[in-house]
């Protein structure tokens, strides 16, 4: 890709650590996770629920301390909140009490700035809610809804976007549409995108590459390249290679937690 | 910074669950507005009701001192109407003025309370003391102090009034949605920002919420000080009535504190829809 500086990722984990303490002891979330992601690359991670993805991710965006390890922006240290880091919540976290223009406006709010018509406008006609902008969250969809949540994600014109399940709790009609709008947008205006989702089906869809994730303690398991041309059409999907990926990537994850049974034979061997 | 990682499948919209001002109460309709058929129904209920009594009364000739015939409560309200009046003031007087007090220090101790969860901790059950005493026990004490005057019965209001607000107040500010939160912070939001544009509006609704429970406890509580002592006020209207057996005049103070209190009731029903409307 287009990678200012090919030795230098556009978002590095080194070696990422968080430990909670909890009434129960110590826990491990994240265990030496390293990443790197290069620019206007799209990364899915997968894994069993309580493999720390989401406290990956949260530390990504700067807005969790990690116990050991660093994230790099641009090779920069990431402490706080940071202009260039989007972030999409789960279930589109729009504020109930704001109309969409007013939360799409809220990021400017609180930074003291102008938002820029233009660009917003442009985004709002991109995902199809124009013309809804008076309209209260709870009039919308929850696709609308999580269409709006991107829509405020991008108006700042981050260089990386963090995506936690965005999907998740949508119907799988409206995640796969949802899914589409992403490269779609992604194809337009290339942004370094990290994508944390259950869905293996969707990470091989959105992604150039697939980390895996393992459990107690959070940990990179493997990490899939995904070669396949985009757009990537329903039949693209439909093929062996797509099916065969997706199987070994369930194996990985599901294979890393019922370690009593014996592992099968693995179909595909990971490409990285 | 609190560094917990949210919980966003589990608590969905926010801890202590969904609140709401109107359906508060069994009086509003699960939309809100009533149709044409259900206010005729109403106030067909009102008149059989009403008529109802007027002619048991009549029929059985129960006394007046026993209980006055609607009709004559009514006329008792039209003819004395100028007389109650002043009195009806005073007691506005005194429930505004408590109100004000004490609604605006719950409110503000409610917000500074809450971002100390320690502090929050230890004055819980000193709260929890002042919500659950009666104030009007109070009065005696603060007529010995400050006499006649406006000053306990407003003193004793705020007293009522301020606990109410406070308690539910809390409620709402502690209503804590970390993903609204992280939200904000994502944008480098300050923790003024953080209260003003997240915290302040989710407590809207419980607020208005105290805001009415406090306002009816100081409606209660200013007509039973002023039925302690002093010469003035709707409360002194209904002992001073009642040991004349004047009881046409009394039930028409009492007619005057419902609608008060129904008064109060639609000015925060109204607020909430207004404002509050999007947790409906």
């Amino acid at each position: 890709m287009t990678a200012g500086h090919a030795s230098t990722p556009k978002l590095a984990v080194r070696a990422a650590t968080k430990a909670y303490s909890t009434a129960s002891g110590d826990f491990l979330a994240l265990d030496r996770c390293s990443l790197d992601v290069k620019a206007n690359e799209i990364v899915s991670i997968v894994g069993p629920s309580g493999c720390g993805k989401t406290t990956l991710l949260w530390s990504m965006s700067g807005l969790h301390k990690l116990t050991g390890g660093e994230i790099l922006l641009d090779g920069k240290p990431v402490a706080g909140a940071r202009p260039e880091i989007g972030i999409v919540f789960q279930e589109a976290n729009l504020l109930p009490w704001r109309n969409l223009a007013a939360n799409i406006n809220f990021p400017f709010e609180i930074k003291g700035e102008k938002p820029d018509k233009m660009w917003i406008d442009h985004l709002l006609q991109r995902v199809g809610l124009e013309g809804f902008n008076a309209k209260f969250p709870r009039e919308l969809s929850g696709g609308m809804q999580q269409r709006a949540a991107i829509v405020r994600a991008l108006s700042l014109k981050p260089s990386v976007l963090l995506m936690d399940e965005p999907f998740g709790a949508l119907d799988s009609f409206t995640r796969e549409e949802m899914n589409r709008l992403v490269e779609e947008i992604w194809l337009d205006t290339p942004t370094t995108i990290v994508f944390i989702t259950h869905s293996i089906e969707e990470a091989i869809f959105l992604s150039d590459r697939v980390v895996v994730m393992s459990a107690r303690p959070g940990r990179v398991a493997k990490e899939y390249d995904v070669p396949f041309p985009r757009p990537r059409s329903l039949e693209i999907m439909a093929t062996r290679e797509v099916f065969d990926l997706q199987n070994a990537i369930k194996m990985d994850i599901i294979g890393g937690r019922a370690s009593s049974q014996p592992a099968v034979v693995k179909t595909a061997a990971p490409v990285n | 910074m609190s560094d917990a990682i949210p919980e966003f499948s589990k608590a969905k919209s926010a801890e202590g669950g969904d609140v709401s001002l109107t359906n508060l109460s069994a009086f509003s309709g699960s939309s809100g507005m009533r149709s044409g058929m259900e206010v005729l129904a109403i106030a067909l209920v009102a008149v059989v009701i009403i008529g109802g009594i007027e002619l048991a009364l009549r029929s059985f000739q129960v006394p007046e001192y026993i209980m006055p015939r609607p009709s004559a409560i009514a006329m008792a309200l039209f003819t004395e109407f100028p007389l109650i009046a002043p009195h009806l003031g005073y007691t506005l007087v005194e429930l505004l003025g408590g109100f004000a007090i004490g609604a605006s220090i719950g409110l503000v101790l409610a917000a500074v309370i809450t971002q100390f969860p320690f502090a929050e901790k230890i004055i819980a059950p000193y709260i929890l003391l002042l919500v659950t005493t009666p104030m009007l026990a109070l009065v005696p004490l603060l007529i010995l102090r400050f006499g006649f005057g406006y000053e306990p019965r407003i003193i004793a209001v705020a007293l009522a009034a301020g606990p109410m607000v406070m308690i539910n107040a809390a409620t709402g500010f502690r209503r804590v949605d970390s993903a609204k939160i992280a939200l904000a912070r994502s944008y480098g939001a300050s923790t003024l920002q953080i209260f003003w544009k997240i915290r302040a509006p989710m407590a809207l609704p419980m607020i208005l919420v105290g805001l009415m429970i406090g306002a009816i406890f100081g409606l209660l509580t200013a007509v039973g000080a002023e039925m302690v002592g002093g010469g003035f006020g709707l409360g002194n209207r209904l002992t001073t009535y009642s040991s004349m057996i004047q009881m046409p005049q009394f039930f028409a103070v009492v007619l005057i504190l419902s609608i008060l209190g129904i008064l109060i009731y639609v000015l925060f029903f109204l607020i909430g829809k207004k404002w509050a409307s999007w947790e409906a």
